[in-house]
């Protein structure tokens, strides 16, 4: 039991590492945030579920699901929310992009002041 | 041996620690440090657990349920600032 | 009033998790949360969007599982893309459209697909949705919609009504 839990602590952690090689490697802003938010999320979940099969003598499993449904509703919206004021504050798409609906339909300055 | 592998898994998640650090000093715009630190703080929180689990102390999860509530709302705070100022 | 049920049962269920069981625990948890109930329950309206037969519970549980290996499909595509020496990325901004009508339903589509395979919601304007797409297949309307969206919406379309 406890070396399943190890194995699946090690699967999480690796991607962790490699959400952030992602962060680290991608071109720009929006392409750092679909590696940030997929391999974090699974990753961190993986990570305490394995320590809490791990360790399941200490019965504080309703915290542990607590923080991983707490993960995974929070993780998109905040990469959203993010990935939104960097397109309307102007960080521009890497040059390998190949088209940007958005700016196109020029929907940023309709009713908001900025 | 289980122990050995519980060890080795939280130095890889260190390590991704690390890289995200590099893009929080490298990052060219605001919106990339934003992303770094929101990273680093999911990896924080899991290594949180990870010392709540090994050093007996049932307490410290409650930091890391806390400390996931304030970052989520420091980067929409981030992002409303990025969008048209405070 | 059944409404109200599932409101006062969600936050006790809350409660447990985070306080473990105990019976005095378990008690205070209850008085609190039926009081919250009585407070607020006329200010939560999101509870008034899910639609409560056993069609939409089962349709629930089929979504949470097609969502799951969704999860672990786009977790090996980022890791791949990633460790790869020539990051294969043919990056965009897309535009799809959604059929929902319920805010919930339409929040939760958005997040799903912030989750799936290389795609991550920018921007919502009503029922459009603005998506960067980290390799681009399909360069209109219809065929984005039809690749991104469909696979979550036929199952959030019969829970969220």
């Amino acid at each position: 039991m406890e070396l399943l839990g190890a194995i699946v602590t090690l699967a999480g952690s690796i991607l962790l590492f490699l959400g952030a090689l992602g962060i680290l490697r991608m071109p720009d802003v929006y392409n750092r945030m679909q590696a940030g938010t997929k391999a974090t999320t699974l990753g961190s979940i993986l990570f305490l579920a394995g320590i809490s099969i791990g360790h399941y003598e200490c019965g504080c499993f309703g915290k542990i699901i607590i923080i991983i449904l707490f993960v995974i509703f929070t993780n998109p919206i905040s990469s959203n929310t993010l990935a939104r004021a960097a397109h309307f504050a102007g960080v521009k798409l890497t040059e390998r992009s190949v088209k940007d609906d958005l700016k196109d339909d020029d929907i940023e300055n309709k009713g908001e002041e900025k | 041996m289980a122990d050995l592998i519980y060890n080795i898994a939280a130095i890889i998640a260190l390590a991704g620690i690390v890289l995200s650090f590099v893009r929080l000093i490298l990052g060219p715009t605001i919106a990339d440090r934003a992303v770094a630190l929101d990273g680093m703080t999911i990896i924080t929180i899991s290594l949180i657990v990870f010392i709540a689990y090994f050093s007996n102390r049932v307490i410290y999860l409650d930091v890391a349920i806390v400390y996931g509530l304030i970052s989520f709302v420091g980067i929409v705070a981030i992002a409303r600032y990025l969008e048209r100022g405070i | 009033m059944k409404k109200g049920f599932l409101f006062f049962i969600s936050l006790l269920i809350v409660w447990i998790l985070l306080a473990g069981i105990d019976q005095q625990e378990i008690i205070i948890g209850a008085i609190v949360s039926l009081l919250l109930t009585i407070i607020f329950f006329s200010k939560a309206t999101i509870f008034s969007e899910f639609n409560l037969n056993p069609k939409a519970i089962f349709y629930f549980l089929i979504y949470i599982f097609v969502f799951s290996w969704e999860l672990i499909k786009s977790n090996l595509d980022v890791a791949f893309r990633v460790i790869h020496p020539t990051i294969p990325i043919n990056p965009g901004i897309v535009k799809v459209k959604t059929k929902l009508k319920s805010r919930l339903g339409r929040t939760i589509l958005a997040n799903s697909i912030t989750l799936t395979p290389g795609t991550l919601t920018v921007e919502t304007n009503g029922e459009d949705y603005y998506i960067h797409w980290i390799d681009v297949t399909s360069d209109d309307i219809e065929g984005a919609t039809k690749q991104i969206v469909s696979k979550f919406e036929k199952y959030l379309e019969v829970i969220f009504g």
